[in-house]
């Protein structure tokens, strides 16, 4: 029984149909409450801060000055003149964006602790805040932080010798700068946690809302300067994440610092209004490309300039160089660039930090140079896929201009599929019938690789202090034959528990109910990473084969003792140790290994438990998107009337859990393309703190998404499989606007920003006639 | 603090809260009903959504001092009493209609009520309704699918 490539229900479901899942705000429930205050400005000097006159018992008001000893959050990278900026966990001195934390308030209920706050005295000298990248960039601008002069934290460029020769040489050049709004990855459920002290132990336990519960663990003792083993970090059900619940942010450690001082249980629920304008942003972004482009539409040379806006902090573990970094590496994507320059910096401003979100740069990287292909066609008279057809990688393995090694996927191929389904021809009739009643269509393209399932190797070279990459997965059969697999990554929506015990059942020869699968607590789970980058099914499900496999063979050693042959004669199916005509159940043979040990002890020791570790150098999924929108002139509304994804992300686990991975992503990516933004007022107050602001969309907006997988199985990594939990947010920005712009070209107008909300559709195309 | 006397899922109960509290708060904190999700106290997401007297309501935007006399119902009242999914539960997962599940006990009861509405379901109304509630997972398709099979399975579907 093959269980790979099954659409398995997911055993998560049932506890969470019934309203019986176990989020943070539900185990909150009883403890001392925890608020914060928040700073009312984006910059200023602290002068004073106290409580109210009269605090009622039970209350207590925690501030930088009591937290004296704790160390300041300082993540780390060596290279690209990174700039070390500090946070400290609650501020004396001075504060750097609307909304960040100054003190804590506890009490019995939150709603007192919110009245509380009301009441607090908090003077603070205002000062002339940055916000924007214009505002940053000024010669002579304030300092965000004194240690980043010229308010860049970090930057990295990249120009091989004769690339200036190579661009003028080019027959087209072509231009487009664009900007990308700043968005949150708005999980449902926002942060939280609950820090409770076990009197009996001296231990903590933090209860988060978290996708990295090993780093949070290791982060906050560092922090505290508390013993490590005396934290245990639990990330229960998580409301999802999106890359916002990796960063570690000033409230966890408050919450720890409160159990351990004051011997109790302490639980902060972050609101609504927090999550939007405290918790990480991120896609804040402007870059300006240039392509030369020889006669026949072959790209020959591409130059970037990339800024991203990086916020007031660098988020611990990814730094604020993970989108600048990432944007510098990848920018060439699936296409052939024989000549590559770039500069990326990142900029410090008094807002909100920013963490990876779902795609981190890829979404902003796809934007550019689909749009740019799109320009360059233009100005070729080429098709749009013709001229992404000459440009795409089609003999493999490749290396880019960065000297990433692109492993075998079909770039073509998906192109070539989404071009089939779409029936362009009839299209292009529709569209031509459509304008002349004053309608307007677009069709828009998106191809795009996405790097995957890397490991520490890829990490390692982006020179970070903490280095992410491996997994590990413990696996034991217990004397009933059930097995548990303990992983270090952590879940929080992805439907890990199903395929991981999908892949192990196939190895074990198990059904997958036999299989439990153990996260987010690290006191039960190895030291590992968490779920982020597309990663945890490539890496943790590696993990979890190696591991199974181990321990498939140590059942065979058994079976065959007990069976009198080989253990190459063993085979382990349906529950079963089968040779030849011989076979026992394998729950038998695990209860005679744990009780029954004299029989079986010198072949296979004490135990049916193994380790299995995994750290892959990564791989490339790849997709083509395609949009057709109608763009309603006067107000600006556009409707997103056909969705196609193309993708192909290796072998599949579960096709299934693999759709809803990227009907999700692409979801997100069209509210990024169409609908949300985090916008700030000039003095740098948030201005979208409601999600009747953010306007995310609801099912309305969001039109069926077809799917066609193509399966080019990865050898370069061990399930075959590739990873896919980006993809959809990557495509969907480029597509959409790209269907936008060519519903527009009557108007000759050109999008170059996200999102593309009414108001900028009709700003662009306002005073000017459509052509005939 | 004030007494409120109510049923949920069919049990009495009788607490006594402040008049601020809102239902939502009340239902989690005081009668132990967790499966009520807050996603973001001012009536957007409607991950909080109950019925209340038989409509379907933000809780987050209803005090809890308004339950008086009401009947409500939540996610915890939908299960069999030992734990057997119903049809619309069962049609969430066979159409994987859930990923983080947050949002997905205010998508269970608004559609809870939907299907009880006498006129039935169509495809416009299906959209229309549960447009009402944010998802940030699952980008809404299969949401709707295990609505719609739910509805057949019921036979309150109509085609368009």
């Amino acid at each position: 029984m093959n269980w790979v490539g099954r659409r398995l229900p997911r055993s998560e479901d049932p506890p969470l149909l019934r309203g019986e899942g176990r989020y943070v705000p539900d185990i909150a429930i009883g403890a001392r409450a925890v608020r914060f205050l928040r700073s009312p400005v984006a910059a200023g000097r602290i002068l004073a801060l106290r409580p109210p006159a009269e605090m009622p018992p039970g209350c207590l008001f925690v501030t930088g000055a009591d937290m004296a000893g704790v160390q300041p959050i300082k993540p780390g990278l060596r290279r690209f003149n990174y700039r070390a900026v500090e946070q400290p966990v609650l501020p004396t001195e001075r504060v750097h964006f609307v909304g960040q934390a100054i003190a804590a308030m506890v009490a019995p209920s939150a709603a007192l602790a919110e009245d509380l706050l009301e009441t607090c005295e908090l003077d603070i000298a205002a000062e002339d805040p940055v916000v924007g990248f214009d505002a940053a960039l000024t010669p002579g601008a304030p300092l965000v932080h004194p240690i980043a002069p010229g308010n860049v934290a970090v930057e990295g460029e990249l120009r091989p010798e004769g690339f200036a020769e190579t661009l003028a040489a080019a027959a087209h050049v072509v231009e487009f700068a664009f900007r990308s709004g700043r968005q949150s990855a708005m999980p449902l459920e926002g942060r939280g946690g609950v820090a409770e002290y076990d009197r009996a132990t001296g231990r903590i336990r933090l209860s988060a809302s978290a996708q990295m519960p090993h780093q949070l663990r290791t982060g906050i003792a560092q922090l505290l300067g508390m013993p490590e083993a005396d934290l245990q970090v639990i990330a229960p059900d998580v409301g999802g994440g999106f890359g916002q619940k990796i960063a570690l942010l000033p409230e966890y450690p408050v919450l720890v610092w409160l159990a351990r001082k004051h011997r109790g249980r302490f639980a902060w629920v972050e609101d609504r209004n927090e999550n939007l304008i405290a918790s990480a942003h991120s896609r804040d972004q402007r870059h300006a490309l240039r392509a030369g482009f020889d006669a026949e539409g072959r790209l020959l040379a591409l130059e970037a300039d990339i800024l991203a806006d990086v916020g007031a902090f660098s988020v611990f573990p990814t730094t604020c160089a993970v989108e600048p970094l990432m944007a510098l590496a990848e920018y060439p994507g699936p296409y052939k660039v024989p000549a590559y320059a770039v500069r990326a910096r990142g900029v410090l401003t008094h807002t909100c930090p920013m963490a990876p979100y779902r795609g981190v740069s890829r979404p902003v990287i796809t934007f550019g140079i689909e749009r740019l292909m799109d320009r360059a066609a233009a100005v070729l008279g080429l098709a749009p896929d013709e001229i992404r057809r000459r440009n795409l990688h089609d003999a493999f393995p490749a290396r880019s201009a960065t000297g990433m090694v692109l492993d075998e996927a079909s770039y073509i191929e998906a192109l070539d599929e989404a071009m089939r389904i779409l029936d362009v021809p009839a299209f292009r009739a529709r569209q031509e019938a459509a304008r002349a009643e004053g309608r307007y269509l677009g069709l828009g393209l998106s191809v795009f690789n996405e790097r995957t399932g890397y490991g520490t190797p890829a990490f390692a070279a982006r020179s970070m202090d903490v280095v992410p990459g491996y997994e590990v997965v413990d696996i034991a059969m217990l004397p009933s034959g059930e097995v548990e697999a303990r992983i270090g990554s952590s879940p929080h929506g992805q439907g890990l528990r199903t395929t991981l015990s999908q892949i192990i059942a196939d190895r074990l020869g198990l059904d997958p109910g036999a299989i439990r699968i153990i996260h987010g607590d690290t006191d039960r789970t190895p030291y590992g990473w968490g779920s982020f980058a597309s990663r945890s099914l490539v890496i943790g499900g590696g993990a979890c084969q190696v591991a199974a496999d181990r321990l498939a063979d140590k059942l065979r050693r058994g079976a065959a003792r007990l069976l009198q042959c080989e253990p190459s004669e063993v085979a382990l199916r349906d529950g079963q140790a089968v040779a030849g005509a011989a076979s026992m159940p394998i729950a038998e043979l695990a209860r005679l290994a744990h009780q029954r040990s004299e029989l079986l002890s010198d072949a296979i020791g004490f135990n049916l438990a193994e380790t299995g570790q995994y750290d892959p150098g990564g791989t490339f999924s790849n997709a083509c998107h395609a949009a057709i929108v109608e763009v309603e002139a006067e107000t600006g509304h556009v409707r997103v009337e056909r969705y196609l994804v193309v993708e192909d992300a290796g072998r599949i686990i579960n096709p299934m859990i693999a759709d809803g991975q990227v009907q999700g992503g692409v979801a997100q990516g069209i509210a990024n393309a169409l609908f949300e933004e985090v916008i700030y007022a000039p003095d740098g107050t948030p201005l979208t703190g409601t999600l009747a602001d953010y306007t995310p969309p609801t099912c309305a907006e969001i039109p069926e998404i077809e799917i066609h997988h193509l399966e080019t199985i990865s050898e370069a990594t061990i399930t075959g499989a590739k990873g896919l939990g980006e993809g959809g947010s990557i495509g969907a920005p480029a597509a959409i606007v790209n269907a936008i712009s060519d519903a527009l070209s009557p108007f000759g107008v050109d999008v170059a920003e996200f999102p593309a909300t009414p108001p900028r559709i009709r700003a662009l195309i306002r005073g000017r006639a459509p052509r005939a | 603090m004030t007494e409120v006397r109510f049923t949920v899922n069919g049990t009495a109960q009788c607490v006594e809260v402040e008049p601020r509290l809102t239902l939502a708060d009340m239902l989690r904190e005081e009668c132990g009903l967790t499966g009520t999700h807050l996603g973001c106290e001012h009536g957007v997401c409607g991950a909080c959504t109950v019925l209340m007297d038989g409509l379907p309501v933000r809780s987050c935007l209803v005090f809890g001092v308004q339950a008086e006399g009401a009947e409500i119902r939540t996610v915890e009242g939908l299960a069999a009493a030992d734990g057997t999914l119903n049809v619309l539960q069962r049609a969430f997962q066979a159409q994987h209609g859930l990923q983080c599940g947050f949002c997905t006990p205010g998508f269970l009861m608004l559609a809870t009520w939907l299907l009880e509405q006498k006129e039935g379901v169509d495809e416009a109304r299906l959209r229309e309704v549960l447009a009402s509630n944010l998802c940030r997972c699952t980008g809404y398709q299969n949401i709707l699918a295990a609505v719609r099979v739910a509805a057949q399975e019921i036979r309150v579907w109509r085609e368009g």
